[in-house]
């Protein structure tokens, strides 16, 4: 699915990621930790396209070359990032935006375009196993929706398009307890042997629910450990400290 | 940031010529030239005693220059004020009979002449420099009494019509450019609907400049007679052209008792090339006047051409309880520069007027927004609500909201909202991520934008709105 060698970006002559290693096979899920800054939403950035790094080494998704691919192309082809901080855009309704981005991937890979009704049947379903208030449909694009409910559209928005790479932002920060519950049974609900899970977390909880089958401790732009999901327990228990020392 | 690759053909897909030969007035600006037009139109003498008159108090105005867009000083000297395909002047009596170059010219801006073939419910006047080549529909309109017609053929058929309301929302007297409309302009639609008479189609006047060092004066006059209602629009495109060149039309509309006005524009004139070189300079008067009690007029602007466009379409709301809309999108890109906004007047008792404008800047175009809304003292109970919303595209653009609120009546109320945003990277990112490109993405945020002032089109007009706001922002965040 997915086989990074040796990545390195910086942006503004600053080097965050280093060296960074990763091979994803279709099905698997990986979580990645690691301290504030050490590069964790750099390397989703950089695996979905975004403008402004300077990009070394190799990425191959679905064995072709990725970092050579437009951001939407990217996207159209099943990678999908839940964003951290998803991005409030004013006078566009949520509704019609999920639709015309359902409608664009759908086309380019050669399903029918639904039609309003087909979409309104889709996302009231979707909507309510995420126990989300159709309200927000109507709003303009998570302008004012608080912290949870944003994180949460982005989930929405991950079952709607289903992606085939997902990487998941710290979609769990910022959750109460209930809402990581639906989002974990959102994420679980599309796990398949054909699509794959880059998790980005800081906390062991989320991964109670969602059981990866690799943890990646992510320390200054490169993995400084890898185990099974056992790692996050330990890293609960002593930090990142030790683990720097390490690497 | 993809940048823009387009070239600037593909940008502006208007800016062909028609390869036609014409009848020009000599150039220059003088009481001959005046006459020249007056004659070619076979006009009466009132008509062109009214424009020698006009001509005669435009020697005593100065240009205004109060406007935020400057320009260089036009030599009105060095204009042609009158160009018209040769043989025009005997309008055709049918289609049949219109060069096939002119049907030509039309159909590549996307409007059929033919009445078999055209939109269903639009009925057309086309004007083609300083003439109207051909008005479709008309014998249907004619039927319930409508006038729709070209306003030269309005002064010889109905000059009764003509000569009470020609000039009475927009004096001779009025400003530089209205009355040097008044002296030579050469025309335009006229449109009458009886009383009582809701106009079962679409008006539409398309307006092409196509020869070079031609000013453009177009003239039109609307009238709905007590309990009548219209919806009328007007469409401009022009030839790309290194030279600026003049446009200065008057629109005056008149709305009697319990009678309703919509006039919509959708203004795509040359807007100059990417350096902002060349394009029109759209100095335009457009004013209405709601004369009878409960009385509408509702105007529409999607302004995303010309180099200049400084225009305030303005409602005199005379008769109590009438009502003045102003919805408006204007779009500047590149170098191009916008001032525009409206003018309420409150006159009468309980008038209402709402105002909702939207200004999109991008590249390095700058674009202001000025309205007036005035309530006079004898307007007991009157309201406005203004809302004025600025997008903004990059950093090098400007963007500039200048209300004038007067209020001389304490019964009445005026509100005011404003807000500006700008369309960032981030968001852009955020919707390719979702599988939307650049142009889908500028597109899906403009438009939500704009919502509110394209819902007010016709119909069949929204959607070509619609995307001519995508493509006239395209490559514009880089
Ligand atoms: N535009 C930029 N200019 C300079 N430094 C930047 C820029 N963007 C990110 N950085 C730096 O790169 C480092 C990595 O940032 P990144 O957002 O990838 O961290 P992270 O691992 O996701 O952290 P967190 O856990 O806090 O989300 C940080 O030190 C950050 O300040
Ligand atoms: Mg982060």
């Amino acid at each position: 699915m997915l086989q990074i060698t040796n990545l390195s970006a910086s942006i503004d002559n600053k080097k965050i990621l280093k060296g960074f290693n990763l091979k994803i096979k279709p099905g698997e899920i990986h979580a990645i930790m690691g301290p504030n800054g050490s590069g964790k939403s750099t390397l989703a950035n950089v695996l979905t396209g975004k403008n402004g790094y300077q990009v070394e080494g190799q990425v191959l998704y679905q064995g072709k070359n990725l970092l050579k691919l437009p951001i939407e192309e990217r996207a159209q082809k099943g990678l999908f990032m839940a964003f951290q901080y998803p991005l409030e855009i004013a006078g566009v309704n949520t509704n019609n935006f999920l639709k015309t981005s359902l409608n664009t991937v759908r086309k380019v890979r050669g399903l029918k375009e639904l039609d309003s009704l087909d979409f309104l049947n889709l996302i009231k379903t979707k909507t309510k196993n995420l126990k989300i208030d159709e309200k927000i449909l109507n709003r303009q694009l998570n302008v004012g929706f608080s912290g949870g409910e944003k994180k949460k559209n982005e989930i929405l928005q991950m079952t709607i398009l289903e992606p085939k790479l997902v990487i998941l932002d710290e979609t769990d920060s910022g959750l109460d307890i209930d809402a990581m519950k639906i989002v974990s049974e959102g994420v679980n609900s599309l796990r398949d042997k054909d699509r794959s899970f880059l998790i980005i977390t800081h906390y062991q909880r989320l991964l109670d629910y969602i059981k990866p089958d690799f943890v990646h401790v992510l320390v200054d732009g490169k993995i400084a450990k890898t185990g099974c999901g056992e790692l996050a327990l330990e890293l609960e228990k002593i930090g990142y400290g030790k683990m720097e020392a390490e690497g | 940031m993809k940048q823009s690759t387009i070239n600037s053909s593909e940008e502006y897909k208007y800016g062909f010529t028609t390869d036609i030969e014409s009848i020009r007035a000599p150039k220059g600006l003088n009481g001959d030239v005046i006459k020249f037009i007056s004659n070619i139109k076979k006009e009466p003498r009132w008509m062109l005693e009214w424009r020698l008159k006009a001509y005669e108090r435009l020697k005593n105005l100065k240009e205004p220059n109060w406007q935020k867009p400057k320009y260089p000083k036009i030599d009105y000297q060095d204009l042609y004020y009158y160009s018209a395909p040769k043989n025009s002047e005997n309008k055709p009596k049918s289609l049949d009979e219109v060069d096939p170059r002119l049907i030509e010219t039309y159909n590549k801006l996307g409007i059929s002449l033919k009445e078999q073939e055209k939109l269903s419910g639009v009925a057309v006047d086309a004007v083609f420099d300083s003439v109207s080549v051909a008005t479709t529909f008309k014998d249907k309109l004619t039927e319930k009494g409508i006038i729709f017609c070209p306003i030269s053929e309005a002064i010889q058929k109905h000059p009764d019509l003509v000569k009470k309301y020609l000039g009475s929302v927009i004096p001779i007297t009025d400003h530089y450019f209205a009355t040097l409309n008044s002296a030579v302009f050469t025309d335009g639609s006229f449109v009458y609907i009886p009383q009582g008479v809701r106009c079962p189609m679409e008006l539409s006047t398309y307006f092409r400049i196509n020869a070079s060092e031609t000013g453009q004066f177009e003239r039109t006059l609307i009238i709905a007679d007590k309990g009548s209602y219209v919806s009328y629009l007007e469409g401009c495109t022009a030839p790309m052209r290194d030279e600026n060149q003049l446009h200065a039309a008057n629109v005056e509309l008149v709305a009697l008792d319990d009678a309703e006005i919509k006039y919509s524009t959708v203004q795509n004139w040359y807007p100059g090339d990417k350096d902002g070189k060349g394009g029109i300079y759209n100095f335009v008067t457009k004013r209405g006047v709601c004369r009878g009690r409960n009385s509408k007029i509702s105007w529409t602007q999607v302004e995303t051409g010309s180099a200049i466009t400084w225009k305030y379409p303005s409602c005199i709301l005379q008769g109590d309880n009438s009502i003045g809309e102003f919805y408006s999108i204007a779009i500047t890109n590149n170098h191009q520069k916008a001032d525009t906004g409206t003018k309420m007047i409150h006159l009468g008792k309980n008038t209402k007027s709402k105002i909702i404008s939207k200004g999109i800047s991008a590249g390095h175009a700058d674009n202001t927004y000025r309205g007036l809304v005035r309530i006079s003292s004898k307007a007991n109970n009157s309201r406005n609500f203004t809302q004025c919303d600025s997008l903004l595209m990059g950093n090098e653009c400007g963007a500039h909201t200048i209300p004038y609120i007067e209020n001389k009546n304490s019964s009445s109320n005026i509100e005011h909202e404003a807000t500006a945003s700008k369309i960032n990277e981030e968001q852009l990112f955020y919707c390719n991520q979702r599988g939307l490109n650049q142009e889908e993405a500028i597109g899906l945020i403009v438009n939500g934008f704009c919502k509110e002032v394209l819902q007010q089109l016709p119909m069949e007009f929204a959607v070509e709105a619609q995307k001519l706001v995508g493509i006239s922002l395209e490559g514009s965040v880089g």
